[in-house]
């Protein structure tokens, strides 16, 4: 009897250690700008009013939510929040808040149109919310432009017309090259989109590479190839490693960079007032002039021990002043119904190229594609954009010709469907 | 008549005193040991002894043997074992299947064989330019120089720093706008591209590697070379050998047991090449710096099209090739000592 005591308390003591303490919420955030400082901040005043509810914030880099987090929640771990960009990839993992949240109406009526990004297919879960809604677009260094005496091209450019103003900024100014677009799947869709391609089959899974997709690739190998686009950030990893081309941009050493508008607050810090820069929206292809929409969500993880402290503060996050305060500290576009309808965001920057870009994104989201607008809450869209990324990278290193280069992604998209076991 | 005992000094009392309690623990432990040799025999307390290693090994080595075992023999994107579906060799067949193993765009896998070629002629490069850097380290901090100390601890110092930061300081130097290429352009030498060149990164990794890991391979030969009796070298020197031949006749043969555990070490070491050259080149351009253990990481774990059976599959493939090392070692390593007790 004195033997089962003792080893009882041995086992309660080892659960008291390592169980998360009941209370204790643990977000996992990365950062792209200047939005950790302000969650912690918010976090602090959520915590002042709850005051029996810890919220731990864990400021992780994007690698980690990207390449760690997964196996974590295959593993049954993680943390109980998490703020994530792949977020239909792992839906399963998302916690259904629906019971827990205090109005669940106000959460569809204000968060419904991106519910889908974030949900198992078919589920009517509340999975969390959008800290932002991004689009990819462009930005052009004006002074280079300027200093070259080349126009900016407008509004409607093309791709092409946007490499040759860039290729003659290029050899005016002596930079190293004329323009870089991210080494990202997701960045390429948008000016694959724009050449008319459509990722998405007539079975809902992934159609081969049509015409669209193959006609940019082949301008954008093209262009790597003579020196237009920067081949380093292409080439610098295998496989589907994500690199951002932001860093040759803010250095003023490009005409003509492709990101996306959560580069803003990022830019704005980082340029202050070295030189004048300016969003430029995304170039035309013949089918359209489109961005990619996307954003980082904040959602609740199905393995928390604590669901009931997690939806108290998704609620308490989710309130329309609190969203509106984020995005006018973080210079993100909300992704709150109720916010972007009353509108008058007064944004928290004394950059006047920074306020100018947000209202470019603001306008350029006006003309996003249909198939562009699919791809957020599609299950495959990470599959073919890590395929794409992969094969186009071998082939800017010289290890794979075009062809071979799409017959690969077709072939590594079907594998991975064929694992999926869908 | 016995002589009267001397009485303990304080010293002893107070030794006696600290040693008490090891005494009672050593007595308690004696009652059971006692049985246990009686049941086991003095033949089985060996195994007795050993039975809590053994058991640390089992739980740690062993069992993750298995389990990742079991792993390559089951599909799908699940990491629970429980969620997975047996596929036998599945996974063994997609990695062997090639029309043409020395053209990896033949394979259907053809990052893993890119990751085989890569990596073979890593270890090949790699070990011979470390086995002969490390040698010459250390026949040069074995003489009588100036500073002796502050030589050594220069070449083992960058054993002492964490792969990543190798990786790292590495990144900055050969950059497009890193130092190598600043100091370059300070001589009118156009900046260059190092880390996008597919042979200068293979070559860049290999360097980073030999600066990382050198030291460390110099310190045990420099250890082989210290313990050679100095007396072997006056003879020869009396005999007026030349130093040539005192290298190939006796510093040679001398060191032969610690150069074989360098090579070994530096073999082992290489094929399991990761950190340094993850944070550096991260497998680029393209995949020319894809070395196997980044493709069995990034294929279980850091892909998209992530396929932790796969992975587990190619860990196997590349754990038999560490065994099949470790065997031929072990080989030469009883033949030299049958040769010298001969």
């Amino acid at each position: 009897m004195k033997t089962k005591s003792l080893l009882a308390g041995a086992a309660l003591a080892l659960l008291m250690s390592t169980a998360a303490h009941a209370g204790d919420v643990r977000i996992m955030w990365y950062s792209d700008g200047v939005e950790g400082d302000v969650m912690k901040d918010l976090v602090g005043r959520f915590m002042k009013e709850n005051p029996g509810i810890n919220v731990i914030l864990d400021n992780v880099s994007y690698s980690v939510v990207r390449e760690q987090l997964p196996v974590q929640l295959e593993a049954g771990n993680g943390p109980d929040i998490a703020r994530v960009a792949q977020i239909k990839d792992n839906s399963k993992h998302w916690l259904d808040l629906r019971p827990l949240v205090k109005d669940a109406k106000y959460w569809d009526d204000n968060f419904g149109a991106q519910a889908d990004w974030m949900r198992p297919d078919g589920s009517n879960q509340i999975s969390g919310f959008m800290t932002q809604i991004t689009l990819t677009g462009g930005f052009a260094n004006k002074t280079l432009f300027d200093q070259a005496g080349v126009p900016l091209p407008g509004p409607k450019a093309t791709w092409d017309e946007w490499a040759a103003a860039a290729k003659k900024v290029k050899e005016s100014q002596k930079t190293p090259f004329s323009m870089a677009i991210d080494r990202s799947g997701h960045r390429l869709t948008a000016p694959l989109l724009s050449y008319g391609a459509n990722y998405i089959g007539k079975d809902g899974k992934p159609a081969p590479l049509d015409k669209g997709a193959k006609d940019f690739l082949t301008k954008f190998v093209g262009w790597v190839g003579d020196g237009s686009f920067s081949k380093d950030v292409w080439v610098s990893a295998a496989g589907n490693t994500y690199r951002a081309a932001a860093d040759d941009f803010i250095n003023g050493q490009l005409p003509f960079y492709y990101s996306g508008s959560w580069q803003v607050a990022n830019l704005a810090t980082k340029i202050g007032n070295n030189f004048d820069w300016v969003a430029t929206g995304s170039p035309c292809g013949p089918a359209a002039c489109t961005g990619m929409p996307g954003g980082a969500a904040l959602v609740a993880v199905k393995y928390t021990k604590n669901p009931k402290e997690v939806a108290a503060l998704m609620d308490w996050l989710a309130q329309e002043k609190i969203v509106k305060e984020f995005s006018e500290r973080t210079l993100f576009l909300p992704g709150h119904k109720g916010v972007v309808d009353k509108g008058g965001l007064d944004f928290k920057t004394d950059n006047a190229f920074a306020k100018a870009a947000l209202t470019k994104y603001v306008e350029a989201s006006k003309t996003t594609a249909d198939t562009a607008l699919k791809l957020p809450g599609w299950r495959w869209s990470d599959t073919v954009y890590a395929a794409i990324v992969t094969r186009v990278g071998q082939t800017l290193a010289g290890e794979l010709k075009l062809e071979d280069a799409f017959t690969r992604i077709d072939a590594d998209i079907a594998q991975k469907v064929k694992d999926s076991g869908l | 008549m016995t002589a009267p005992t001397p009485s303990p000094t304080l010293t002893e009392r107070l030794g006696s005193l600290l040693m008490a309690p090891v005494h009672l623990l050593m007595r308690a432990i004696d009652i059971p040991l006692r049985a246990v040799q009686k049941a086991a025999g003095i033949g089985g307390m060996a195994t007795v002894f050993l039975a809590p290693n053994m058991l640390i090994f089992g739980i740690f080595v062993l069992l993750p043997l298995v389990i990742n075992f079991v792993y390559s023999m089951t599909g799908g994107t699940a990491f629970f074992l429980t969620e997975r579906q047996f596929v036998g060799a599945d996974q063994y067949a997609r990695l062997f299947q090639c029309a043409n193993y020395l053209d990896p765009m033949s394979c259907q896998e053809d990052a893993f064989w890119t990751a085989v070629g890569n990596t073979f002629w890593f270890v090949v490069l790699q070990v011979s330019l470390m086995i002969l850097t490390a040698l010459i380290t250390a026949l040069i901090l074995n003489r009588d120089l100036a500073a002796r100390s502050f030589w050594r601890a220069v070449f083992f110092f960058p054993v002492l720093l964490s792969p990543v930061v190798v990786g790292l300081i590495w990144k900055w130097i050969l950059q497009r706008q890193g130092l190598l290429n600043f100091g370059l352009y300070q001589f009118g030498v156009e900046p260059y591209t190092w880390l996008t060149d597919r042979n200068w990164t293979f070559v860049a990794t290999i360097g980073v590697s030999l600066w990382a890991h050198m030291g460390f391979y110099a310190l045990i030969l420099l250890a082989g070379l210290q313990a050679i009796p100095k007396d072997l070298y006056e003879a020869a020197e009396m005999d007026g050998t030349k130093p040539a031949r005192v290298f190939w006749r006796i510093t040679l043969p001398l060191l032969m047991p610690n150069l074989l555990v360098v090579v070994v070490l530096a073999l082992i070491r290489a094929v399991q090449i990761f950190d340094e050259v993850y944070v550096l080149t991260g497998g680029g351009p393209g995949t020319s710096t894809l070395y196997l253990t980044q493709y069995i990481y990034e294929t279980g774990f850091a892909s998209a099209l992530r396929n932790p059976g796969l992975a587990a599959a190619a860990s196997i493939l590349m754990g038999l090739v560490l065994v099949v090392l470790t065997l031929i070692q072990l080989g030469i390593g009883q033949r030299g000592e049958k040769k010298g007790k001969r």
